[in-house]
């Protein structure tokens, strides 16, 4: 059995472990770090449910072999509230853009790399920035208006924060 | 789904990838963006002992113009091509492509040599590189005075389902795409069954034109034979055409009949055929109307 001793950020906390080489990121993160926000959906790339943050680019975690994740920084949902709510996860929470909530850990890390690459995006860049996210409950619309709702408050905070 | 074991080894440079995959032999298999890979070493359709993974190789990641050609580095990734803005203006076929590759996520990850060297015909740029004419540059094995190099015209590199002229110990290193030259235009249509999905058919047009005369045609096409295929008689029957909408549809038709589908969960046998008709057509109008100097 191969095996490699890694270290990694996660959510800005340095962790080493020894991980067989075969060990997907999704493992890594939900059973060696108890970081249970990052969801498992379909185990064949195309659900989005276990999307997380790779030096800030949104990849699917059960895609990636943790190895690959070694020196690197990874952020999962975990890492997303600070001091308050994210302006994603306080627009989830006021648009409804969940039912059952088993997309949003990987809706909202997506969003996170829509919003960082193009802090204003239309309607159709949203769309196009969650299709590979899937969603078996809202019918896409009210997570449309939740990252409508966090564009337009990080852009006041910006302005806030330029004045 | 859990892979089986390997060993990974992750180079740092091409020479020491090189190194790595002549000790390892057959055993090994080079991991680019993973996303044809990892699911099917997931299936266990492929169980790789050792995998070499050249993520680490930045310095394969690169898209670039050099004299009269565009040279796209293995690692360069889908998102990147997408976001590109020499892709957008010059080559906006391969902005067509990349595009309709996956989803975004798959994208960042996903890269341009990969989608090549896997052989897969579903996957979109091989029909666009036989259309544009693009060759492909691999490293091997070398001695001193022999840097190992060699490069494989397109036509040449499909040999099959996942099959290449890719030797074991060889790795894609660059994709090298003429510039267009004088007034021309490209464009790839795709009809897929929602986002992520591969194509039900797809169709490749690359056209020049000699004042208001078509002068060479590119056709290719995607998922509808066990190689990307290249529609030679439409190709033949657009030159010296004005590529009237009559005359785009006739080239629809020969490629429609130079398609070799297989009927199956998307479509049957006939349905594809008609796919490749219109799609055919459609992706021959719009490189016309880009060579007029539209986008
Ligand atoms: C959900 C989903 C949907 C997809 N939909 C599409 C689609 O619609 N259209 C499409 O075209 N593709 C699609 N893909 C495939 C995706 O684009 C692949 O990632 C791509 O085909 C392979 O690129 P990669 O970098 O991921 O290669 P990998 O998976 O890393 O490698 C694929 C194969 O090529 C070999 N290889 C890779 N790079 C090199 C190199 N430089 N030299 C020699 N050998 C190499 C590997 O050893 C392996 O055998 C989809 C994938 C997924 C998961
Ligand atoms: S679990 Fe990774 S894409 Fe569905
Ligand atoms: S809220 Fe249930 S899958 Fe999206």
């Amino acid at each position: 059995m191969a095996t490699q001793s890694i270290t990694l950020t996660i959510n800005g906390e340095s962790r080493t472990a020894e991980v067989e080489d075969r060990l997907l990121l999704v493992h890594l993160i939900r059973d060696n770090c108890a970081l249970t926000g990052t969801h498992i959906g379909c185990d064949t790339t195309h659900c989005g449910a276990c999307t997380v943050l790779l030096d800030g680019t949104a990849v699917k975690s059960c895609t990636v072999f943790a190895v690959q994740a070694n020196g690197r920084e990874v952020t999962t949902i975990e890492g997303m509230e600070g001091e308050t709510l994210h302006p994603l996860q306080e627009g989830f929470m006021e648009e409804h853009g969940l039912q059952c909530g088993f997309c949003t850990p990987g809706m909202i890390m997506s969003s996170k790399h829509l919003l960082d690459h193009n802090p204003n995006p239309t309607e159709d860049e949203i769309r196009w920035g969650i299709s590979g996210n899937l969603c078996r409950c809202t019918g896409y619309q009210n997570i449309v208006k939740a990252v409508q709702h966090a564009s337009n408050k990080l852009q006041e905070t910006t302005e806030e924060g330029g004045e | 789904m859990i892979p089986g074991s390997f060993n990974y080894h992750a180079p740092s440079s091409l020479d020491e990838a090189i190194k790595l995959l002549e000790d390892l032999g057959e055993d090994a298999k080079i991991l680019a963006g993973g996303h044809s890979l990892i699911p099917m070493m997931k299936l266990r359709l492929a169980e790789p002992d050792h995998l070499v993974d050249i993520n680490g190789l930045s310095d394969l990641d690169y898209i670039r113009e050099d004299v009269g050609v565009l040279c796209i580095g293995a690692m360069a990734r889908e998102s990147a091509l997408e976001k590109s803005e020499l892709i957008a203006e010059k080559y906006p076929i391969l902005k067509d492509t990349s595009e309709v590759i996956a989803d975004p996520l798959v994208r960042n990850l996903a890269t341009v040599g990969g989608n090549i060297a896997h052989g897969d015909p579903a996957n979109d740029h091989p029909a666009t590189m036989v259309a544009l004419d693009a060759e492909v540059v691999v490293r091997g094995p070398g001695g001193l005075l022999d840097s190992g190099g060699r490069t494989i015209a397109i036509d040449d590199f499909f040999r099959g389902p996942l099959m290449t002229a890719l030797a074991e110990n060889e790795i894609l290193t660059e994709i090298r795409v003429p510039c267009p030259n004088g007034k021309s235009g490209a464009a790839y249509k795709k009809l897929e069954r929602k986002v992520g999905d591969y194509a039900i058919a797809g169709a490749a047009a690359v056209l020049n034109f000699d004042g208001d005369t078509c002068s060479k045609a590119g056709i290719a096409l995607t998922n509808v034979g066990p190689t990307p295929v290249r529609a030679s008689e439409a190709q033949d029957a657009l030159v010296g055409t004005s590529v009237s909408q009559d005359d785009a549809d006739k080239a629809g038709e020969l490629a429609a009949a130079a398609s070799q589908p297989v009927g199956d969960h998307r479509g049957s046998e006939e349905y594809k055929r008609a796919v490749v008709k219109v799609l055919t057509s459609r992706a021959i109008m719009k490189a016309k109307e880009r060579a007029a100097g539209g986008n």
